[in-house]
């Protein structure tokens, strides 16, 4: 099968245009003759469901939480990118859409990436009209800030809760749609498998986390939104249930999985501190913009921060990356500080830290601003280690925190298997090998609002009479096999937690298949993986039943899925001998110790195809294209 | 540190519940509420006892899941902070702690911690939101806020819906909550044109489900985001103005 992007013809900036104006469109009184089925209800999904219900489309939006308003979007702190150069400090839709490309690294799809900047202002207007509170100047009109990897101010926050407030948004026009019977909610329902019925995405099957009851549900298409699988590392700043087990049905079920490999490590998170840690809490990038990342010059020095004078400092990134300084784009910040620390000259327990330090913002600033600016941040730091950052340097580290691959879709955001949408962080179409800060948010709402609405229209149109029900065999198959998975987790009846497998899985991700990956590792890798997942079926211990609230169980099924994907990730980056964005290869590096990318040999998207559990997944590529951006070395010199 | 925690457990909703004594030894200082948990839950499955359950997720203090009464107080002893972000460092060695679910008639228990809140979504559905449908916005900058405003809808606007207001207030209301988003709307100019309808229509369901508001101020002591009880006297006072006003003029 050949990938089929299904680019619009035409110059970039009229390609959305002209995709619009060749869709087929339902008639607006035969829409409510349309199911639609939206797993996940964070940016994307809401945006999604709801703006799909105003439409007139029967929608079913299915999450695992008590409430469409718990996705993890809602912690996204810092901000909102859209090219309104409100600033005019020379911003556009161009200079936006060419950021991001070059941000991630030549790894993106040009037209993709152009209408997300497009719709980028009409985010923006859509939030305020919905009554998102960004924050705004003393003459009322709203402000901006800077981000890493840009030298424009486009970013749009609401203190450190633009994910939260954007969420909201989006919630609120979703309940809207719940209020009138547009939407059904089905909360507490976990997503376990899709249904194909003659090649085509026809419906899910899901549990229901209170009773445990197994239900199908079908409909005329499937719009996944669930988010992405940094948790396959454990420790990331992703919420705990953050899984990807919606995805990965999808992919063993025929969806190809595309760049499994490009994973974000964030540079600003708050450093481990023990073997008890669950977590790891974000820091917002924006912090970078008043803060300076600094180290001992010389390693082992153990001073307290406030003893080491300016001269014995070293402002790496500054020093390095003059131009863009300590916004350099994620995936070389992070580099930058594991680079620091291997010489010996991390700070805090164990050597794996850097200072973000407020002292000198707090001098030109006053205290007052930067507590308005950041208030909630430096609150939230000092719960957690117990240490003023106003008076001390923050510490901070890199953590897993964003996937840039996903399941691929086309330019309509339907996966290779029709019918099947696919939305947010859960596909793969606009970051490329590194995403920029305050795009993520970006990308879901325009997902979400403004493409999936349009694009499933053109796929419904073809769908009028052709409903299907769920009594059908393929529903009632599907529906055994998730039964079947169930049983072997719970009468697996071993010895060892979920958790202190989905540890040993996280550890030998975060060492092998994280800010520095090289071929033996990764075949090592491999191999531990397989064997760890063997005894993982032989051996997790799932105490209780189907039948009733199981969060042991919920867990156990995730990880399974980590466990395969995982192993992906690895043969992923494996065959990716290059280094780009935020996949970096030891083997491959210039002799500054930057990503060395190869654009002869890899300027493709690596689409995954499932042949069985016991098989080599089958490689498809779908070439890159660039006709607007010419390719070139990254620099943030 | 070693702590003694006296869990609430109830298997399902209808099941009988009752207090569990368990020991948690040697936790950090640095922990968290709930990795402290984790850690009890992890030495429950060896033993081949089921884990406590309890909601959670985020952990950083901002989707609202976690939440239980930690020697009576929603979100245990410090101010401004769900359970996720309260530090063990905050007990002291061999203590002891009681662990409770949320205790109010609008939110049954599913399984031991775990509460169904529900009814507080059925509130945001009544009228919780500004009616505009996708595309239908006006360019962003067209309507100028003044600071303070957008300041003052956004103290409202940070509520994370985790139900500590009610599951302190001893009348179990929801008066807090549902004035948080009543003010949040009702401050922006954005939601002048229902205004007044929203506030009778989140009201309405509000009572519905929830006790009555006798002012004794737990909600705004508990609340993680320190949300103001002032905004309770914004929403009688815009209720009481609903009310009278002949609502189509008000335009709503």
């Amino acid at each position: 099968m050949t990938l089929d992007s299904k680019i619009p013809p035409g110059p970039i900036d009229k390609k959305w245009e002209y995709a619009k104006a060749h869709y087929k469109l339902v008639n607006p009184a035969n829409k409510r003759k349309y199911d639609v089925i939206v797993v996940g209800a964070g940016l994307a999904g809401a945006a999604a469901a709801a703006s799909m219900a105003e439409l007139g489309y029967n929608v079913h939006c299915f999450v695992y939480h008590d409430s469409p308003r718990r996705a993890h979007s809602i912690a996204a702190q810092g901000g909102i990118n859209a090219a309104k150069n409100y600033q005019n400090d020379g911003d556009s839709i161009y200079r936006l859409f060419y950021d991001t490309v070059k941000g991630g690294d030549y790894r993106s799809r040009e037209s993709n990436v152009y209408r997300l900047a497009e719709l980028s202002v009409n985010i923006i207007d859509q939030a305020v009209a919905q009554g998102v509170p960004f924050a705004r100047e003393y003459g009322g009109l709203l402000e901006n800030r800077s981000f890493g990897g840009v030298q424009v101010s486009r970013t749009f926050y609401a203190r450190g809760q633009t994910g939260q407030q954007l969420l909201l948004g989006a919630f609120q026009a979703l309940e809207r749609q719940i209020g009138l019977g547009r939407v059904k909610m089905y909360p507490r329902h976990e997503m376990l498998d899709v249904v194909l019925v003659d090649g085509q995405a026809k419906g899910i099957v899901t549990r229901n986390l209170v009773s445990g009851t197994i239900t199908s549900y079908a409909a005329d298409a499937v719009v996944l939104a669930t988010g992405g699988y940094a948790n396959v590392f454990y420790l990331s700043t992703n919420a705990k249930a953050s899984n990807a087990t919606a995805i990965w049905r999808a992919y063993r079920r025929g969806a190809y999985f595309a760049n499994p490999c490009y994973t974000q490590i964030h540079p600003t998170c708050i450093p481990q501190s023990g073997d008890f840690q669950s977590k790891l809490t974000l820091m917002s990038e924006s912090l970078r913009n008043d803060g300076r990342i600094w180290v001992p010059k010389v390693a082992g020095d153990a001073r307290r921060p406030d003893q080491i004078p300016e001269a014995e400092r070293d402002y790496y990134l500054e020093r390095k990356y003059p131009s863009f300084g300590n916004l350099a784009p994620r995936d070389i910040a992070s580099r930058g500080a594991k680079e620091v620390c291997d010489e010996g000259r991390g700070v805090g327990p164990g050597g794996r830290g850097v200072y973000l330090d407020f002292a000198d913002a707090i001098k030109r600033l006053g205290r007052n601003v930067i507590e308005e600016r950041y208030g909630n941040l430096f609150e939230m730091y000092a719960d957690i280690t117990a240490e003023n950052p106003y008076e001390v340097p923050m510490r901070i580290y890199p953590a897993p925190h964003y996937t840039m691959g996903g399941l691929w879709v086309d330019y309509n955001l339907m996966s290779n298997i029709p019918g099947l949408y696919v939305g947010g962080e859960a596909n793969f179409s606009d970051h490329g090998a590194n995403r920029l800060g305050a795009s993520a948010l970006m990308q879901g709402l325009a997902d979400g609002y403004f493409v999936l609405p349009v694009t499933i229209g053109d796929y419904l149109a073809g769908q009028l009479g052709k409903k299907v029900s769920a009594d059908r065999p393929e529903f009632k198959q599907t529906q055994a096999e998730v039964e079947e998975r169930i049983g072997k987790l719970v009468n697996a009846k071993g010895k060892r937690s979920v958790d202190s497998f989905h540890k040993a899985l996280g550890n030998i991700m975060w060492e092998r298949c994280g800010m520095a990956r090289t071929a033996e590792g990764l075949k090592s890798a491999i191999a531990d993986i397989r064997v760890l997942r063997e005894q993982y079926w032989r051996d997790v211990r799932v105490l209780g039943t189907n039948e009733e609230p199981n969060q042991a169980l919920e867990k156990a099924g995730r990880v399974a899925d980590f466990f395969d994907l995982g192993e992906l990730m690895c043969i992923d980056a494996l065959q990716r001998e290059e280094s780009a964005g935020g996949h970096f290869r030891v083997e491959y590096q210039t002799a500054e110790g930057e990503a060395k990318r190869n654009d002869d040999d890899f300027l493709y998207v690596s689409a995954w195809q499932f042949k069985g559990d016991n098989a080599a997944p089958e490689l498809h590529k779908e070439p890159l294209v660039y006709e607007e951006v010419k390719l070139a070395t990254r620099s943030y010199k | 540190m070693d702590l003694t925690l006296q869990v609430w457990r109830q298997a399902s909703r209808t099941a009988d519940g009752k207090f569990v004594t368990y020991d948690a030894k040697g936790i950090s200082p640095d922990a968290s509420f709930l990795e402290m948990l984790d850690v009890v839950n992890e030495e429950l499955t060896e033993r081949g006892e089921q884990p406590i359950h309890f909601e959670h997720d985020c952990r950083e203090g901002i989707c609202g899941s976690c939440g239980m009464m930690i020697n009576g107080v929603a979100h245990g002893p410090i101010g401004g902070t769900a359970t996720c972000q309260l530090h063990m460092r905050h007990f002291k060695d061999g203590d002891n702690i009681r662990v409770e679910p949320w205790r109010a008639r609008a939110f049954p228990i599913i399984k031991d911690l775990i509460v169904d809140r529900s009814p507080l979504d059925q509130i945001i559905q009544a009228g919780g939101y500004i009616s505009v449908n996708t595309g239908s916005a006006i360019e962003a900058n067209t309507l100028p806020i003044p600071k303070p405003v957008q300041e003052h809808a956004m103290d409202a606007a940070e509520c994370i819906q985790c139900g500590a207001c009610v599951a302190q207030c001893p009348n179990g209301a929801a008066q807090l909550f549902t004035s948080a988003k009543v003010s949040h709307l009702g401050l922006l100019p954005q939601g002048q044109p229902e205004r007044y309808d929203r506030v009778i229509r989140m009201v309405e369901v509000m009572e519905e489900h929830f006790g009555s508001c006798t002012m004794y101020g737990e909600c705004e002591a508990v609340c993680p985001k320190e949300i103001s009880i002032d905004f309770i006297a914004r929403m009688n006072r815009d209720y009481l103005a609903a009310k009278f006003k002949n609502r189509k003029e008000a335009g709503g």
